[in-house]
């Protein structure tokens, strides 16, 4: 019987067997730091409920700072029973499986309309899910060759945007909305969809995104789907097949980068600053994982209240 | 390795040099329309150049610079068309200001007439207006020469040099991490952007604490930094280089800042903007132009974007794209008065490890642009598209990028990190990362000497395949136009119109009578003496241009 409760398995079913990387800001010099930089990462391991635990390998990196390598023992138990997964109401897809989607469904391109809307002026949430360029990892919806973005920038005029969405045969607007003040983001999405209902039939698929949305409130402001932190141009390209193109017998298979690494804060959403295109052209390194960039923003900031 | 003993490149794909004369031929008759283009128009960021290069610093109480109050003032009144110099200057003399700060700050409040000034008072202006660029380009001057002087006193690195990013968005704490990573081997510091810079239409001022995933480029940061890595380049005996971002809207003006804060490589490619930030085509050549004969003047080291199509399209369907870039890059950036050592051309390791022998269509690749482009320091990009999160598997992919880099005399690394997509760099990703280059150049830094491809064998004809296929994309292009071929989405798989992307409304046709006094500096024929007097610092090959000529 496979048991509601498990330990990680090393080479043996129940040992518990894990292994961890960590740096400490101590140095590892003389014998007497190699020690004592050995013994907190054991105290460290012991914290973490590795017992017993080993440190099979420990190495200085500049004066200030020791890598270890830690094999141990975990004493945690996991309760399978407790294990919640969060349900989405579509399943990811591949950007092929995307377009595959699209081909079979539609027949034609999916028409995508962006815009910032009001007097919202950062589209860095925007560009982070149609440019090409996308983030965190994941190309933006330009990439997918079944999609045609219109890209209509910042500070788009509503009526402009009805307009244009219907020039286009748009079959969804993506808005993206950061500026909060006087919760201006919720009555700008709200004129929107108000606006696009006035304007007839064959309203296209209404999708908003921002920070400080709370996802429960699509009803409420009469657009389709909120995004919010964190969501990847890949969610947004599934839920709008999922939304837009005929649901076919055996729903597509979960990609299985779906939940890949790096699935970070969309757009370094931050209402303060212009944010997050990732780093800029060649130099792709650890492509903007803008949550660790909060998290070292948040670092600095403390270094600087230190200061 | 047999760049630096011998300063040749080592041949092993027997590439027919008809072929390759032919598609430098084709690039050229590609890219003389678009330079046609660029040197007939200006843009407003050409203009705020311009006026950075005359010295004008700082911003409003907004943050809005003063290059940009003032080139917006005189659009205003006068237009651009006739450059921003001529009515600047005419008004700087007539209103008796005792600097181009004091005319922003009057003709941001509205206070100042400008004119097309005529006759004498053209005259007066003009010869105001290239003096004081005169002194921009003594500054850029005499900053080439410091870095000259910084690598006497330290070292030039070997070759490949390391290269290293940092991004923490503080520049406080960009330079204790660029002057660690420099100690623990780097030879190239990159700094990189705050996401979005490249879509601002104006440079952010003073020393910057917070960005996205980056730091802002600004002059002061740029001055900071520089200043650090000179430090480190004493302590450490070994010249360390600082690389930033000459890309976006504000392409001209961060590539004069970056030659007044003797900034030592930059990103500079022809079409990235164009391609990955939806930057308008006309609006990225011609700002792209003068960058690039700032880059010329200052001996910036350009890199290329080429490893980015890899990323979005098909590296081995698309390898040729890349070759039919770098040749467009080269044409584009000699034409702008860059020497063979400043081109540092792109590309990628990218290639899907499931494809069979893949690791051997890598190598085939590199090598061709290394034969290709053999005076080049090429910049050789690591694997982003299959580092999946398992990080064991990415350092074995990155140890197969350095060995590949290695066999090939690749010129930059731009060293990979196994948690590449999953986070910043920790500390230790670094280190193991450096450890890993280490290891593949101990052990293997001199197969490159016993590196013979077969002749009529696998990396032979795909070498020559790929760049059969890079002719006949230049053939197409030539026939087509290279605006229509990036409308239809050649590169990058992104189809972008010539009348599309941000930025157009900046782009301004000159009118008879325009006036640049920086490109009066900086155009031919001054340069083209320039270009044979000074070599491209940092490459001792380019010293010696008989050797470079005698080579093909």
């Amino acid at each position: 019987m496979t048991g509601q409760i498990i330990r990680p398995y090393g080479d043996t079913t129940g040992d518990g067997r894990v292994q961890l990387s960590f740096t400490l800001p101590i140095p590892f010099g003389t014998p007497a730091e190699r020690a004592r930089a050995e013994g907190a990462a054991l105290q460290l391991a012991a914290k973490m409920g590795l017992a017993p635990a080993m440190v099979v390998h420990a190495k200085g990196m500049g004066p200030d700072f020791t890598f270890c390598i830690v094999y141990g023992r975990v004493s945690h138990l996991v309760d399978l029973s407790e294990v919640t997964v969060l349900e989405r109401e579509f399943p990811l897809l591949s950007s092929a499986e995307v377009n595959l989607r699209i081909r079979s469904g539609l027949g034609r391109k999916l028409v995508v309309v962006g815009a910032c809307i009001g007097t919202d002026a950062h589209t860095v949430g925007i560009d982070a899910i149609l440019n090409v360029k996308g983030h965190s990892g994941e190309k933006g919806l330009e990439y997918y060759r079944e999609i045609r973005v219109v890209n209509l920038g910042s500070q788009v005029d509503i009526g402009d945007l009805v307009a244009r969405s219907k020039a286009e045969g748009a079959d969804a607007v993506l808005v993206s909305q950061v500026v909060t003040q006087r919760d201006a983001h919720l009555s700008n999405s709200r004129k929107m969809a108000d606006a696009f209902t006035a304007a007839g039939p064959g309203r296209p698929l209404l999708v908003v995104g921002g920070p400080r949305f709370d996802q429960g409130m699509a009803a409420e402001l009469g657009v389709d789907r909120i995004f919010g932190k964190g969501t990847t141009p890949g969610e947004v390209a599934s839920y709008l097949v999922h939304a837009l193109t005929p649901a076919r017998a055996p729903a597509a298979t979960p990609s299985p980068n779906g939940n890949g690494p790096g699935s970070a804060d969309l757009e370094g959403l931050n209402p303060d600053g212009p944010a997050a295109d990732g780093p800029e052209s060649a130099d792709r390194v650890s492509a903007a994982d803008v949550s660790a960039a909060d998290v070292s923003a948040e670092t600095s900031r403390a270094a600087q209240a230190a200061r | 390795m047999t760049m630096e003993a011998g300063g040749t490149v080592t041949r092993r794909l027997n590439l027919d040099p008809a072929t390759v004369r032919e598609a430098r031929e084709l690039a050229r008759l590609a890219g003389q329309p678009i330079v046609e283009l660029a040197r007939t128009h200006t843009t407003v960021s050409v203009e705020r150049a311009v006026l950075r290069l005359a010295g004008l610093e700082g911003a409003d109480e907004d943050g809005l610079p003063w290059v940009n109050r003032l080139s917006d003032a005189v659009r205003e009144s006068t237009g651009l068309e006739h450059g921003v110099a001529l009515p600047a200057w005419d008004a700087l003399l007539a209103g008796g200001y005792d600097s181009l700060a004091a005319l922003a700050r009057d003709a941001a409040r509205g206070k100042v007439a400008f004119r097309i000034p005529t006759g004498a008072d053209a005259y007066s202006a003009r010869v105001a207006a290239s003096g004081a660029l005169q002194h921009g380009m003594a500054r850029i001057d005499a900053q080439r020469a410091a870095r000259e002087a910084m690598i006497a006193e330290t070292a030039e690195p070997p070759r490949p040099w390391i290269y290293l990013i940092v991004a923490t968005g503080d520049i406080y704490e960009d330079i204790p991490q660029a002057q660690a990573a420099a100690r623990e081997g780097a030879d190239i510091i990159a700094v990189i952007r705050s996401t979005g810079q490249s879509l601002l239409d104006y440079v952010p001022e003073g020393a910057t604490r917070e960005g996205f995933a980056g730091t802002y480029a600004t002059q002061e940061n740029f001055r900071l930094m520089r200043a650090a890595l000179d430090e480190t380049s004493r302590e450490l005996g070994r010249y360390v280089r600082l690389t930033n971002y000459a890309s976006g809207l504000c392409m001209p003006e961060i590539a004069s800042l970056a030659g007044l804060e003797r900034l030592d490589m930059m990103l500079n490619d022809c079409m990235y903007g164009i391609i990955f930030r939806d930057i308008n085509p006309r609006r990225t050549f011609i700002d792209q132009r003068f960058s690039r004969q700032i880059h010329a003047r200052a001996g910036i080291i350009i890199n290329t974007g080429e490893d980015n199509y890899l990323t979005t399209a098909d590296p081995v369907d698309a390898a040729h794209t890349v070759i039919v870039s770098q040749l467009m890059n080269e044409y584009f950036g000699k034409e702008a008065g860059l020497a063979d050592g400043q081109l540092g051309l792109g590309h990628a390791f990218e290639i899907d490890p499931a494809v069979p022998d893949s690791f051997l269509l890598e190598l085939a690749h590199a090598q061709l642009v290394r034969e290709l482009f053999p005076d080049a320091p090429l910049k050789y990009m690591p694997p982003t598209k299959h580092m999946t999160g398992n990080v064991f598997a990415g350092y074995l992919l990155d140890a197969f990028f350095n060995l590949c880099g290695l066999m090939t005399d690749q010129s930059i690394l731009l060293i990979g990190m196994m948690t590449e997509g999953i986070h910043t760099p920790f500390l230790s990703d670094r280190d193991l990362a450096l450890e890993n280059v280490r290891y593949v150049r101990d052990a293997a830094g001199k197969l490159g000497e016993n590196f013979r491809p077969p002749p009529g064998g696998f990396i032979e004809l795909r070498a020559n395949e790929v760049l059969g296929e890079a002719v006949r994309l230049l053939r197409r292009i030539g026939a087509e136009g290279l605006l229509n071929a990036i409308a239809d989405g050649t590169f990058g798989i992104t189809r972008r119109p010539a009348d599309g992307g941000r930025g157009l409304d900046g782009v301004i046709e000159q009118a008879g009578g325009y006036f640049n006094p920086a490109a009066e500096l900086l155009d031919p024929p001054v340069l083209g003496d320039f270009d044979t007097e000074r070599p491209a610092d940092g490459d001792p090959r380019a010293a010696a241009p008989v050797e470079t000529g005698a080579r093909q």
